[in-house]
């Protein structure tokens, strides 16, 4: 099994406890920020003196605490990390909008969640901001339309990690961040010291301890390392509605099972439904492929698939479908298993391949001979007078000649995360 | 903070006037916060926040009052266009929860009464003015930086986005940057 867990991804009125759950959720969140002190505006600020830098401590453990356990969670293999939520970066309106977050902080004395631990015990003030804010989210909302272009375009980058960006693995960068977080508590307690007149002496020593415990989960981060593709491949589950019941089949009960297959004439039809976004994944040896292949049809060689996955999953459309295809059914299915693990979704097999295709569509082509030498597989079983790829005409049928075809259909999308749902935007 | 310890009175009033608790170590509470900001991503893909949840109450609330000018709002019809319900988004349990759960802190800990905390310098007026228009501020630059504190810096700092750390340190140097000219507000 593998978290996150579908039903809990958004709320739902057909399951009432995602409502309990996330109200659990903001109850733990905001009993956290009141008992650290994040009620009072005063202890909020004087991180900007520097003689009290709670705020700073507290909100970088909770993020590195957090991120240790995610990475970790992620490295065995439990998390799903495609699955989570991560802010997707727009540069522009992220500076400038943090900009402006920074004055509001100083100014009104709070953040918007900790303005909630205030208001709600009774602090004035907090009160005060929490209507201020919703003036502010309704101004927002209204002056939106006069700069939208910017707002939605500008340094936009989409689901963009620090590992991305410095192309270091996911084990280094938690480990640097949990030292640059632990050198600014260092850090922290010394301005406290001078700015603020603090006794370190009086402070607890569990807290050096915690920092070593810290760094130990770090490096447990680096050591795990990312789990293998086979190790996703075990843990993979397929949801599919059967007879009318909703059932989640193992990676390899769907395939024995065949309800990843598509026959050619499937194939065919989705070529030409506009309803989905179609990519055909042909995985043959190029000379294969220029020999012949299906119309619209990629050539990535099995080994070029894991340099063009990543490709695939920025590609976040919920109608996104996938068909591999190889001669026969060895190659594809191998390919297959590499896409499902690697969290591409809505990935489906040619059926029979490319031979089982020219069987069905192109029986009546003139220019394809079949071989007669015995099936080998992953053999094209068909002889080509010339490397004419996807001109043949059983390449591209006709979709008139072909309209009605008689096939049990297989794919079912399998709806992704609403990305543009998820946080706090 | 230092509250003489009142005789116990009885009932209700007992909850609301006992003395005040120190808070809990600024490490404690950053693990006990990591912890619950693991486990809402663990369970649910998605971590905490609550700016979002104000700016769907404001535009139900415009939803409510004129539907055509949310119409013709794009920013608001992505939220409440047709038949959509902007207040059928999980951020909305996580605001009234976050309320209920600083709240009980405070009730259980001695610090809930009304009271205006601000710097010494300050009147009241002048504090809660201000405040004001720091929500008015800061609400504004959460929704253009699609988060706040808690759904950028939090939540993205912590699955290792590269726009919300970007977007904490302009939080940071942005309160920073101002602090010097607003500290009769504070010391």
């Amino acid at each position: 099994m593998t978290f996150p867990l579908q039903s809990f991804l958004a709320v739902s009125a057909s399951n009432p406890w995602t409502y309990v759950v996330f109200a659990l959720i903001g109850f733990t969140f905001g009993f956290t920020l009141e008992m650290s002190g994040f009620g009072n505006s005063q202890k909020l600020a004087a991180q900007f003196y520097f003689t009290d830098l709670t705020v700073l401590k507290v909100m970088f453990t909770a993020i590195v605490v957090s991120m240790v356990l995610i990475f970790g969670a992620v490295g065995l293999g439990i998390l799903d990390f495609g699955q989570v939520w991560v802010n997707p970066t727009y540069l522009a309106s992220g500076i400038l909008g943090g900009l402006i977050m920074g004055v509001g902080f100083i100014i009104g004395g709070f953040c918007p969640t900790t303005s909630l631990a205030a208001a709600s015990t009774g602090k004035i003030d907090g009160m005060f901001f929490v209507v201020g804010g919703f003036v502010g989210a309704f101004l927002f909302g209204e002056t939106e339309q006069y700069f939208t272009q910017w707002y939605n375009n500008a340094g936009y980058f989409g689901r963009l990690t620090l590992m991305d960006v410095f192309n270091l693995p996911t084990g280094v960068i938690v480990t640097l961040v949990v030292m640059m977080a632990l050198f600014m508590f260092w850090g922290a307690e010394q301005l406290e010291r001078i700015f603020g007149k603090k006794d370190l002496s009086k402070e607890p020593k569990l807290r050096v301890y915690g920092a070593v415990g810290l760094f130990g989960l770090a490096m447990a981060v680096l050591l795990i390392g990312k789990p293998s593709t086979e190790t996703k491949y075990t843990r993979l589950l397929i949801n599919r509605t059967l007879n009318e019941q909703q059932v989640k089949l193992s990676a390899d009960q769907a395939l024995a099972q065949r309800q990843v297959q598509i026959v050619p004439a499937e194939l065919f039809k989705s070529m030409n439904d506009d309803t989905l976004k179609l990519t055909m994944v042909d995985v043959r040896p190029e000379a294969d492929y220029n020999l012949f292949h299906i119309h619209g049809a990629i050539n990535v060689p099995t080994d070029r698939l894991m340099a063009q996955i990543p490709v695939w999953l920025v590609n976040t459309a919920p109608n996104a479908v996938y068909v591999v295809m190889s001669n026969d059914e060895d190659l594809s299915t191998k390919a297959w298993k590499i896409m499902a693990a690697e969290s591409v979704s809505n990935v489906y097999i040619l059926e029979g391949g490319i031979n089982n295709w020219i069987t069905f569509f192109g029986k009546d082509d003139p220019a394809i001979a079949r071989v007669s030498a015995p099936a080998a597989p992953e053999m094209l079983q068909f002889a080509f007078p010339a490397a004419l790829g996807d001109r043949y005409d059983c390449a591209d049928p006709s979709p008139i000649e072909n309209e009605t075809l008689d096939f049990t259909p297989k794919i079912q999308l399998q709806l992704k995360r609403d990305k543009s749902g998820g946080g706090c935007g | 903070m230092t509250t003489a310890v009142k005789p116990q009175a009885k009932g209700l009033k007992n909850l609301f006037n006992r003395p005040a608790k120190p808070y809990v170590h600024p490490y404690f509470g950053g693990m006990v916060l990591g912890i619950v900001l693991f486990l809402a991503i663990f369970f649910t893909g998605n971590g905490l926040g609550s700016s979002g949840a104000t700016t769907r109450i404001v535009t139900a609330v415009e939803d409510a009052i004129v539907p055509a000018h949310v119409d013709v709002t794009p920013y608001l019809l992505k939220m409440a266009g047709g038949d959509k319900n902007p207040l059928d988004d999980w951020i909305i349990p996580v605001f009234f929860g976050a309320l209920l759960g600083g709240f009980s802190s405070g009730m259980i800990s001695g610090r809930a009464k009304f009271e205006t905390t601000k710097g010494p310098n300050v009147s009241n007026r002048t504090r809660w003015l201000m405040s004001f228009l720091g929500g008015v501020l800061f609400l504004y630059g959460a929704r253009m930086a699609r988060g706040c504190t808690s759904g950028q810096a939090l939540t993205g700092g912590a699955t290792l986005s590269a726009g919300s750390w970007l977007i904490m340190f302009a939080i940071f140097g942005g309160a920073y940057g101002v602090a010097y000219f607003v500290r009769k507000l504070w010391l």
